[in-house]
């Protein structure tokens, strides 16, 4: 029945496990009952599909794309580019890649956040885009601040961009944070520790790209993201001889 | 030794307190794009039932979870996916997928679609209809997959090759929806409990 083959199990010992106690919330969020494994079917390796229709050319553009006419946000004003592959290291082009960030000062424009830091009257803090056909993204944004929230007493979040990618099948949904090189945030976040491994967290990190920063205007940072592989058909063992 | 020259998916993190702001803006209350994405699953054309699905998503602790986003694909009421590998072709305006956000104050979220038909099974058979839902929030790491059945769908699902993994009646029974009338429309009711008592069976896909 599967034109193509299943994706490859996701690592569950790469990932955060769903109970990280020191990241507070999780502990009435996390399932106690284990998984139940499903070989993919029609409903897992489908999924939405998007197009040009659906963005428009500015929406990955958040300096422009809340400001007032001849306004534009207060902050460093930053790229986040890089490409969406798959395990098999293959572009994965038309995708939709959507991110959602706090302004500059660390305060996200949402009713339940009441940090101290103003909201900017010309900085939404969302943005989306469709990969080209070589699996390529690019948004322009400010770098966003880091700011405090409720975990420890005296707990900050790093600078980070949330990201959230489709890819071709639902079971390659993803949802992520981007993080930015040489922040010393990012060792003490309880959110990035939730990740077990150090090798994984650092694939998380975008690193700065003087190559595609624009001169005199703004600086670059380039973040690849990687969604689950597709296994090839092989050999199929068929069922009651279907 | 060569190496296997496969890279590593990128990790999950959580989707966070203010996931709105990035996947439903418009419901968070700023408008900013010109349309929003995924708040018609079915489009005018579709055919089959119209039914509402509604539910809360409910913590370890008893609580609705109110910053919580659900994303649900389904197939037309043929059982077909929109999307190349679907099967085949589906109405005009169908896409299968819809994004909700809950309500604030109380946790309730609900999606307008169409039932679904049943879809093939991995090799043989058929699968029950049902609708494949995310479920992101704050606190969960890795998005949590499940999916709904439908409860007068009872020889359909007694054949379903998903259902039947699940050993436990009980648990099987967290994935059943409840089929109401209000108002003359069909309203089908889905609590997810995401931990303890008839916690919701969640698949690792
Ligand atoms: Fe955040």
């Amino acid at each position: 029945m599967l034109k193509q083959g299943e994706f490859y199990q996701r690592d569950r010992e790469w990932h955060p496990p769903a109970l990280t106690p020191d990241y507070k919330t999780s502990v009435t969020r996390s399932p106690q009952y284990s998984l139940i494994s499903l070989q993919n079917s029609i409903s897992e390796v489908t999924g939405p599909v998007f197009g040009h229709n659906d963005v428009d050319p500015l929406d990955n553009d958040l300096i422009s794309n809340y400001a007032q006419p001849g306004e534009s946000p207060i902050g460093e004003r930053i790229i986040l580019h890089g490409r969406v592959l798959d395990e098999n290291g293959r572009a994965v082009p038309n995708t939709l890649v959507e991110i959602w960030q706090a302004n500059a000062g660390g305060r996200y424009r949402h009713k339940k956040d009441t940090y101290l830091a103003p909201i900017d009257p010309n900085f939404g803090g969302c943005g989306r885009t469709l990969t080209d056909e070589n699996g390529y993204y690019f948004f322009r944004t400010v770098k966003p601040g880091a700011y405090p929230w409720r975990n420890w007493v005296n707990s900050w979040r790093p600078a980070h961009i949330h990201m959230s990618i489709f890819g071709t099948g639902f079971a390659q949904r993803l949802i992520t944070q981007c993080y930015f090189e040489g922040d010393p945030l990012i060792d003490r976040c309880p959110i990035v520790k939730t990740i077990p491994d150090a090798d994984a967290i650092s694939r998380l990190i975008s690193r700065l790209d003087m190559n595609s920063t624009i001169p005199l205007d703004t600086i670059a940072y380039k973040l690849d993201v990687v969604l689950r592989g597709r296994r090839s058909t092989l050999f199929e063992n068929r069922l009651e001889g279907n | 030794m060569q190496q296997l020259n496969y890279l590593k998916e990128t990790p999950s993190q959580t989707a966070g307190p203010y996931v709105h702001i990035g996947l439903a803006p418009g419901a968070a209350g700023f408008e900013i794009y010109r349309q929003e994405l995924g708040w018609d699953i079915a489009g005018p054309n579709a055919e089959g039932e119209r039914i509402r699905v509604e539910g809360l998503v409910v913590d370890g602790a008893g609580s609705p979870i109110k910053d919580v986003l659900l994303e649900a694909w389904q197939a037309n009421a043929r059982g077909v996916y929109a999307h190349p590998e679907g099967g085949g072709d589906v109405e005009d305006g169908f896409r299968g997928w819809g994004r909700v956000i809950t309500n604030f104050e109380t946790g309730e979220w609900a999606f307008d679609t169409v039932k679904p038909g049943p879809t093939p099974g991995r090799n043989v058979g058929q699968q029950a209809p049902h609708i494949n839902l995310w479920v992101v929030a704050r606190g969960i790491n890795v998005g949590l997959n499940t999916r709904i059945y439908f409860e007068d769908e009872a020889e359909a699902n007694s054949k379903d090759p998903v259902l039947n993994l699940i050993e436990w009646e009980r648990r099987r029974a967290t994935l059943l929806a409840k089929r109401n009338n209000r108002d003359g429309q069909v309203v089908y009711r889905f609590d997810i409990k995401i931990q303890g008592e008839d916690e919701t069976v969640f698949f690792d896909i």
